[in-house]
């Protein structure tokens, strides 16, 4: 039961930094914090349901959260590139 | 007594992330909250998995993160303000969202717990081979597609 609650904590921090933070980094840092969380929830239930495909799936979202990760830092290094900046609130290009 | 001290060091470290003005200092803690994390599955009794978080997560990911703060932070820029203006909805959508599930949860009654198996090691080993051999293969043409995707986005041509 703590190890639910713990994660449901460490999922809410997550959910406060991601709609709080405006550097793009610490956005991509907060959305990991989520997964690890999410992870946790799935890693409990494996080991106290007895079942072993829980952690598999836990290592296959460590192994997204990777792709993820590196696909992100690469956008947010081109973003960079043409803005000199990574602030998503003044990224407005898209906006009409 | 040392699932509270580990939980601790992670909600501390996790809070440290969120709040901290320098960035470089928010990846820190990310580290630390990892490692914390990581203990966290040793203690639940999930080393694989606690291994596996160590290796990716600290050595891998968090290093990326830190070399792509160094490329796009200046050194010399002063610290701006770093949250928005979203701080008091985002902290009120937050408590809400953590009183409703645990609510949710301390009225659901979970199944007891079976035990689990001897060797979870080997058991997860032979289920990546067998029962779950085509999701392994795709994750790893996955990770395949985002490392060559990454190049090709930094590339300069």
């Amino acid at each position: 039961m703590r190890y639910i609650v713990l994660s449901l904590i460490l999922f809410c921090i997550g959910l406060f930094g991601i709609i709080t933070r405006r550097n793009a980094i610490a956005m991509l840092m907060s959305i990991e914090l989520m997964l690890n969380a999410v992870n946790l929830n799935l890693v409990y239930f494996s080991v106290r349901g007895g079942d072993l495909t829980g952690q598999i799936f836990a290592l296959f979202v460590i192994a997204v959260a990777a792709a993820e990760a590196a696909v992100g830092l690469a956008i947010i290094i081109n973003v960079y590139r043409k803005f000199t900046h990574i602030d998503v609130e003044r990224m407005t290009s898209l906006k009409w | 007594m040392s699932f509270f001290f580990l939980a601790g060091v992670l909600l501390f470290s996790a809070v440290m992330v969120v709040t901290l003005r320098d960035i470089f200092r928010c990846a820190i803690f990310l580290i630390i909250a990892l490692l914390a994390m990581s203990g966290v599955y040793f203690y639940l009794g999930a080393p694989f998995v606690g291994v596996i978080q160590l290796l990716i997560y600290v050595g891998a990911i968090m290093v990326l993160v830190i070399f792509a703060i160094m490329l796009t932070s200046r050194i010399s820029d002063k610290l701006k303000e770093v949250s928005n203006t979203l701080v008091i909805p985002a902290f009120v959508a937050a408590f809400v969202f953590l009183y409703f599930m645990l609510s949710s949860l301390f009225r659901t009654v979970l199944p007891s717990p079976t035990p689990a198996p001897i060797d979870a090691v080997a058991g997860i080993g032979t289920a990546l081979m067998t029962k779950f051999a085509l999701p392994f293969e795709v994750i790893s043409l996955v990770l395949l597609a985002a490392l060559i995707g990454a190049i090709v986005l930094v590339r300069k041509d």
